[in-house]
């Protein structure tokens, strides 16, 4: 390999270890992984934009009705409360925790929420073979960086360690958005696993 | 020897893998900053790692739930919540808890340390042992939120008027901190330095 300024247009470099390689993507369902560190560096799949262009789809729609549909309700000695995740997001508001509850709502509704909106976004023009819309690299890569701070499937953890606490406490009945929520992090995190981001960072820039 | 983008002298996108001249500030492709690790090296990391751990240390010891029930009134901080879960029977859920909020952040703190410190000390640890342990925790860190979202759900839920309420305590606040803290730490680790060295050496 040379250093000449038009050579360099065909390399990558591995993300996690730096070893260059010519970006050659392999057939479907192949996957092209760094001879040094491991890292999967490509794993493309026959249709994967449209599958994971539904999965986002579906991960937006629960989430929009996750929010607002009871949640859970408890009641002991006649009183009874029922919450939505709306509620538990902004659970800290009432004292001096407002920041934390922007981090709450960020992390359970809003970046998962933003996440799945972005790959849309940048998804569509590629499925039907169109040029990217304008700034969908930038859309993209926002929703690459926003990846470990989307925390739905953390948070379906800490619903069952909640209602464990909670089932000496007063009776519990979990509401439709509960399922919704489980079905979304399940869905997220499938969704997260179909997308090959440098085979997507390839289309963006072919078109 | 591994021929990399900066043995050639490139530089690489750490987001989109897409290789630019040397001294380049910005990825075309994908607009993020292209950093140069030799530069920036381990100081962000170590500026997290700091942040997170003053954190943590309120963290454990101020109440995290505060629990109204008729006849009490208690406070009870992370380790404090796990015992009592243990005493009630529920081992699972305390074991749950006690790895999310106390073996995954120490050992967090640990690791991060250990590769920031031992980078230059090949013999300790091989390259691709250390990106296995790079990656579980960066893995691994964002389940260390688990419990600021008990707090998020007891709190909002338990609120019975007189026979049963839940608030949170301070300690969900500087907990919740210290783990976007060592989130960030992690993530400012560059894992090629990590392989560097095998091409200086």
């Amino acid at each position: 390999m040379t250093e000449s300024t038009t050579a360099y247009k065909d390399l990558i470099a591995c993300p996690k270890c730096d070893a260059l390689y010519h970006a050659v993507i392999p057939d479907n369902n192949h996957r092209a992984i760094c001879d040094r560190c491991g890292t999967t560096l490509f794993a493309p799949r026959e249709g994967s934009f449209l599958i994971v262009f539904a999965y986002a789809l579906t991960v937006l729609v629960l989430i929009f009705a996750a929010t607002w549909f009871p949640f859970i309700s408890i009641s002991k000695a006649g009183l009874s409360n029922t919450s939505s995740v709306f509620d538990v997001a902004l659970s800290f508001s009432d004292s001096a925790m407002i920041p934390l509850t922007l981090a709450v709502a960020g992390m359970i509704i809003l970046i998962p929420a933003l996440r799945v909106l972005l790959i849309l976004y940048t998804l569509a023009p590629l499925i039907l073979e169109r040029k990217p819309l304008p700034h969908a690299a930038l859309a993209f890569r926002y929703s690459e960086q926003m990846r470990p701070w989307a925390m739905a499937e953390i948070f379906v953890l800490g619903v069952a360690v909640a209602l464990v606490k909670i089932a000496g406490l007063a009776n519990v009945d979990p509401g439709p958005a509960f399922w919704m929520f489980v079905a979304l992090a399940l869905i997220a995190t499938i969704q997260d696993r179909a997308a090959c981001s440098l085979t997507i960072w390839k289309a963006l820039e072919a078109k | 020897m591994t021929e990399t983008a900066k043995t050639s002298g490139l530089i690489s996108c750490t987001t989109c893998a897409r290789v630019w001249p040397g001294g380049q500030s910005h990825c075309e492709r994908c607009g993020s900053a292209l950093i140069d690790r030799d530069v920036r090296g381990l100081q962000p990391v170590w500026a997290w790692w700091v942040a997170g751990l003053i954190c943590y240390i309120p963290a454990n010891i101020y109440p995290m739930l505060r629990t109204h029930t008729l006849f009490t009134d208690e406070e009870s901080t992370i380790v404090g919540g796990a015992a009592e879960l243990i005493a009630h029977g529920s081992v699972g859920v305390a074991a749950i808890i006690l790895i999310a909020s106390v073996l995954i952040p120490v050992g967090k703190f640990i690791a991060i340390a250990f590769l920031a410190v031992t980078l230059r000390d090949r013999k300790r640890m091989s390259q691709h042992r250390r990106q296995q342990l790079y990656e579980v925790v960066e893995f691994i860190g964002r389940w260390s939120m688990v419990d600021v979202f008990v707090v998020a759900i007891l709190s909002s839920l338990i609120q019975l008027q007189d026979v049963a309420s839940i608030n949170p305590g301070p300690a969900a606040m500087t907990f919740a901190l210290s783990v976007i803290f060592t989130m960030l730490a992690a993530q400012s680790f560059d894992s090629r330095l990590i392989w560097d060295k095998e091409d200086q050496a």
